[in-house]
């Protein structure tokens, strides 16, 4: 029919809109794809490169791991930094502090977090919305100020010793800046909104009459929250934890301004190795080490767990 | 018996809200004391104010925080608007497990590593080609861009999932092109997702810490790096002077917008009764 001619009759727009369709797919993916492959995981690809050489006092301080030599190309592969890893306690002590600090923030958070997002789910209308406004309200506020905040509350001249001093409770100005403990409130203070958000969303789709029915049929109000509430809230309690684990165990910055010099945690000893000790491969090979122990099991597990919720919708 | 549960809910807010307010309360308040100790009230002050404007390293990483911002939030939204669109749109394709997953990574993999993998690669590249010479803004902005996009395309992906796709369905019906369809219905949809996207990477590359330390070259100190290196010396009061203003902006910012979302949805939720009022 007319197709001949219309072929033949194409503007610069009609070829370009017949490309797009064609390629306009491969396009879309592409460029994001081309992006990640290049800044997310190719980085990784010369991290384990370099977590295989030796340090050296040059620019770059690492051996190369390919050399030229007449025959070809030869590889030196040391196995070096990951025994070091291995035979001095400080990293695994590193690793396990950072696991259980970060556990006991999380259970924490979560014992604060969930009669809040109780409370803000079961408030009227307006109230709920001013509530839930407060509880976002300081994420968005810079996380180094909020950690900065706790310096001047827990130093030992900080306004807790000095009230504490004031009222002739205690004498001695008390040690909590620099403590775990001062990691632990740091950790729960600017997680908490993490926390409560899942947890609200799931305590507010929940049907109250449910917990109504249990305690007309004779549930205590405990039995009630213990059997009805606390298993329904259960998809929020960890998604909530997860939000909050996962950022505080690689954390450098509270253990750094609030810690005292033994808290170790793994990611302050990562950036300890690069930055004071400038041991780029140690600090490569911890990377790799902590992607290894931390990061893909806990891709492993949400990935089970988002299998888990679409089997059972 | 429900009184005794919500005294104890109402206490539990109150509790709660007070450990969230009352640090950032005292940084406030301590903003306008004249003194420099945090314990001694010395008398109300704007002296620490006036010392922040003048200090111009404060104000030049202020200014670099504010550039890398726009730009990476930006350069992010044009890089995860697509990637979310891919992961709700596209079906299977060819290498789409590696796609969800470094979209998915970024999200959970400690800041520390990713400073350490992107600085490793810059200096590699810059070896192998000679690009980028040395390390400041841009390198900053690339670092910002990778991980906001991954946020930014997990927030438009449950945006477009949450999403009816008959209307999207029915255009391709009537044989509008896929670019189109994409550009006249789907982008004003997903409009007020795009934009807490884009907030949301400003906010996370305004807040950065680690990863700018690891990929900042000397002269491209930003604002979060200059207030690291002043705090870990201890209180300063200009701190909490920033601190205050950092606040007020943050605060006025989520109030305006949390008024219009209310205003929007009360117009949609009238007109959804019919009652829309006549112009």
């Amino acid at each position: 029919m007319s197709s001949d001619k219309q072929e033949r009759s194409l503007t610069l727009k009609q070829r370009f809109d017949r490309w797009m369709i064609k390629h306009g797919r491969v396009l879309v993916i592409g460029i994001p794809y081309f992006w990640l492959f290049l800044f997310f995981l190719v980085p990784f690809l010369i991290v384990l490169k370099i977590s295989f050489s030796m340090a050296e006092y040059a620019q770059p301080p690492y051996t190369p791991l390919f050399s030229w030599i007449e025959e070809g190309i030869t590889i030196t592969v040391n196995f070096g930094n990951y025994l070091f890893l291995l035979s001095d306690s400080l990293y695994a002590t590193a690793y396990l502090n950072s696991i259980r600090i970060a556990a006991i923030s999380t259970i924490i958070t979560l014992l604060i977090g969930y009669p809040m997002a109780y409370g803000i789910a079961r408030a009227q209308g307006s109230m709920r919305s001013v509530l839930l406004m407060m509880v976002i309200l300081p994420f968005w506020t810079s996380f180094l100020i909020r950690v900065y905040a706790w310096i001047g509350i827990l130093d030992r001249e900080g306004l807790i010793n000095a009230f504490l001093l004031w009222t002739g409770i205690i004498s001695e100005p008390l040690i909590m800046r620099q403590t775990e403990f001062a990691v632990y409130v740091g950790i729960v203070y600017t997680y908490l909104p993490f926390m409560i958000l899942p947890l609200y969303s799931t305590l507010e789709k929940m049907d109250v009459s449910l917990v109504e029915a249990a305690l007309d049929l004779g549930c205590k109000p405990w039995q009630a929250f213990a059997k009805v509430t606390l298993p329904l809230s259960m998809p929020g309690i960890l998604a909530g934890s997860l939000l909050v684990f996962i950022p505080a165990v690689g954390e450098f910055v509270i253990p750094e301004l609030l810690g005292g010099p033994n808290t170790l945690m793994i990611g302050r000893t990562l950036w300890n190795e690069f930055f004071a000790n400038r041991d780029w491969p140690i600090a490569s090979a911890v990377a790799i080490a902590m992607l290894i122990f931390l990061v893909v099991p806990i891709m492993w597990f949400q990935h089970i767990q988002t299998k888990q919720e679409e089997g059972q919708q | 018996m429900s009184n005794k549960r919500s005294t104890f809910l109402i206490s539990a807010l109150v509790f709660g809200f007070a450990f969230l307010y009352v640090p950032i309360l005292l940084v406030i308040i301590y903003s306008f004391n004249e003194g420099k100790l945090v314990t001694v009230w010395a008398g109300f002050s704007t002296k620490w104010y006036v010392s922040l404007f003048s200090n111009d390293g404060m104000i030049d990483a202020a200014w670099n925080s504010l550039r890398i911002g726009v730009m990476s939030a930006t350069l992010a939204l044009a890089l995860g608007t697509p990637a979310g669109l891919v992961m709700s749109r596209f079906g299977r394709f060819k290498g789409r497990t590696l796609f969800s997953g470094m979209i998915a990574a970024p999200l959970v993999m400690p800041e520390v590593i990713t400073g350490l993998s992107l600085l490793l690669l810059f200096v590699t590249l810059e070896q192998m080609i000679g690009w980028p010479a040395g390390r400041g803004l841009s390198t900053i902005t690339i670092a910002h861009t990778t991980f906001c996009a991954a946020y930014v395309a997990v927030v438009v992906q449950s945006r477009l999932s949450g999403m009816d796709t008959s209307v999207e369905e029915a255009a391709m019906d009537l044989g509008a092109k896929p670019a189109k369809i994409f550009f006249v219905i789907t982008l004003p949809m997903i409009l007020p997702a795009l934009l807490a996207g884009w907030l949301l990477s400003f906010t996370l590359s305004l807040d950065d810490l680690v990863i700018a330390s690891f990929v900042a070259g000397p002269g491209s100190t930003t604002l979060p790096m200059k207030v690291f290196s002043s705090v870990r010396l201890g209180v300063s009061p200009e701190i909490n002077a920033l601190a205050t203003l950092i606040i007020l902006t943050v605060s006025v910012m989520i109030i305006i917008a949390s008024l219009m979302i209310l205003r929007s949805e009360r117009m949609r939720s009238r007109a959804a009764a019919g009652t829309e009022p006549q112009p």
